[in-house]
């Protein structure tokens, strides 16, 4: 446990360097489904949903449902950006690519390649949290100057997600057996967390559930910051977020180490 | 002089199944050491902990002076490693490929474009630098990776089957290459299936098998320690032939289809069983290195 600590260093950033030269070198690719992604969300739900809902109730206020959701769409990107970063590219690169073999022949340690990809997939979620954020504020439906903190914690989640997906990475046998976390817990993330609809509109049970997730969290928190108002519960929120990026990185890392070093 | 890699009763196991056995090892300096056994014989697992990617179950390793359980930082500085599997990075060309891997050992800026041009034109790659990794063939990808062990400038120079796989001219090439290091004062560890390559290349080499060292020396000096001079190799094994080796008190081996008979001076005996013995074909040949590893290792198939 403890050398996990001794065996971190400032090389990690040597991973996130590799990574951020591929991304530049594919960055029509990165740039356009972000881009894009949001236009088609806010398109379908603001068009095809919001004229049935033209409404929700937030906060003891009406809230447009356009302005409802961006902040879940901003989540979602968040969420989707580190959670797939870490599993399906993550295990293409150890797996396949043996990237991982490779630099752990140079001075890095198997716990800076962990962390460097962590803080990669954690900054990739945010830059297409930036994209999804710059359009929400073009079609103003973000409230300002409490809107610019939506980015530092999708940076914070970021981390989760990302965390969350390295330590499936360490798990799974097979690039199909990611069908199953998915299944379990991206997809549930999306539909009862809170994007679409206001939680409370779901049986207690289920919501209890949901606030054991870090994207209700997250959720919660982005929605109240972009629609400009204040509420005490944000700040646990947002704690609950920041110990979920401390406690998953170092469990990622753990466990990653079992696989990689036997 | 100091060893360059020194190993007491080093051993590894894998959830109880032993993989290298108490083995013994001391490498000087600038020498070029050979590893050889069949599959499965703890080879790569050697390697492995050389090079600190696994840490030994128990004994200790030290490589530069340095234990690898506490030093793996500073002993990987100054190690180039070629595994067996190729690991060049796909999502970038052949340049970005050096110019990302130096960057792991902190090397970056223009002493690394000079280094890595320096080592493209020793290779043979540098028309190649804007290729992708996938448009490589398998000979190029290898030099490439030697290229790539090469960036830190390594006093210990690690290569576990540098040439599987590998047309004769990509071979050979490869061996002029490590000769020409080997010259330069770097010091080389090698595995290989390949028992000419191990001769040609290796002053010293260890025959390891169920990870323990069967035989360790100078690869000529094994050969006549352990075969002899010469081998004749005579088809059709018959019962006649057999009574006369026996009678003869020759040491030699029987096969299915074969008798592979070591001698220190072939002439005669060779003339005596090919006229009066051997009813298929028979032939004298020189003794070599793959003598002395079938005879320590046996014949039957592995894995």
């Amino acid at each position: 446990m403890r050398s996990v600590f001794k065996n971190i260093s400032w090389r990690a950033i040597r991973v996130w360097q590799r990574n951020f030269d591929v991304y530049l070198k594919t960055w029509k690719v990165n740039f356009v489904p972000p881009l894009l992604e949001p236009i088609f969300y806010l398109f379908a739900f603001g068009l095809g949903v919001g004229n049935l809902v033209t409404a929700v109730t937030f906060e003891g206020r009406q809230v447009p449902y356009l302005q409802f959701i961006a902040p879940g769409l901003i989540a979602v990107t968040t969420m989707n950006h580190g959670f797939f970063e870490t599993s399906y590219a993550s295990f293409v690169r150890m797996y396949f690519q043996k990237t991982y073999d490779a630099i752990l022949s140079t001075p890095l340690t198997i716990e800076d390649v962990v962390l460097g990809e962590l803080i990669w997939a954690a900054t990739k979620s945010v830059f297409a949290a930036l994209i999804m954020f710059a359009v929400a504020m073009a079609m103003g439906l973000l409230s300002f100057p409490n809107a610019s903190w939506i980015l530092p914690v999708c940076l914070i989640a970021g981390m989760v997600f990302a965390s969350l997906g390295m330590c499936f990475t360490a798990m799974v046998r097979t690039i199909e057996m990611f069908n199953l976390p998915v299944f379990l817990f991206v997809t549930p993330m999306f539909l009862f967390c809170g994007v679409f609809f206001p939680l409370a509109s779901l049986p207690s049970w289920i919501q209890h559930v949901a606030w054991l997730l870090p994207m209700t969290h997250l959720v919660s928190a982005l929605r109240t910051i972009s629609l400009g108002g204040m509420r005490r519960g944000i700040l646990i929120e947002i704690f609950v977020l920041i110990l979920m990026a401390l406690v998953f990185p170092f469990l990622s890392i753990v466990m990653m180490k079992r696989r990689i070093l036997k | 002089m100091q060893d360059i890699i020194r190993a007491r009763r080093l051993t590894k196991t894998f959830d109880g199944v032993v993989a290298v056995n108490n083995i013994d090892l001391s490498i000087k300096r600038q020498e070029c050491f050979g590893l050889l056994g069949p599959n499965g014989a703890g080879k790569t697992t050697t390697v492995l902990m050389l090079y600190c990617f696994l840490e030994p179950t128990s004994g200790l390793l030290e490589v530069f002076g340095d234990t690898v359980e506490k030093y793996a930082r500073r002993i990987k500085a100054r190690i180039g490693v070629c595994p067996q599997e190729n690991n060049l990075d796909p999502d970038l060309n052949v340049w970005d490929n050096l110019r990302v891997f130096a960057r792991y050992f902190d090397l970056t800026g223009p002493a690394v474009a000079a280094r890595s041009e320096e080592l493209l034109h020793f290779v043979g790659l540098y028309h190649k630098r804007k290729s992708r990794i996938d448009d490589l063939s398998g000979g190029m990808k290898r030099r490439l990776i030697i290229a790539r062990a090469l960036l830190n400038s390594p006093q210990l120079l690690i290569l576990d089957e540098p040439t599987t796989g590998l047309d004769p001219q990509a071979r050979h090439q490869i061996w002029e290459m490590i000769f020409r290091l080997k010259e330069e004062g770097v010091t080389v560890l090698l595995t290989t299936h390949y028992m000419e390559e191990a001769a040609y290349l290796c002053d010293r080499l260890l025959i390891m098998d169920h990870g323990r060292i069967i035989v360790e020396g100078n690869p000529k000096e094994l050969v006549e320690r352990h075969v002899g001079f010469n081998v004749i190799e005579a088809s059709s094994a018959n019962k006649r032939l057999e009574e006369y080796l026996l009678a003869k008190d020759l040491n030699f081996e029987k096969t299915y289809r074969h008798f592979f008979i070591y001698v220190k001076d072939g002439g005669k005996t060779f003339a005596e069983i090919s006229q009066g013995y051997c009813s298929g074909q028979c032939t004298l040949r020189m003794a070599n290195l793959e003598d002395v590893f079938l005879k320590f290792t046996g014949r039957e198939l592995r894995d």
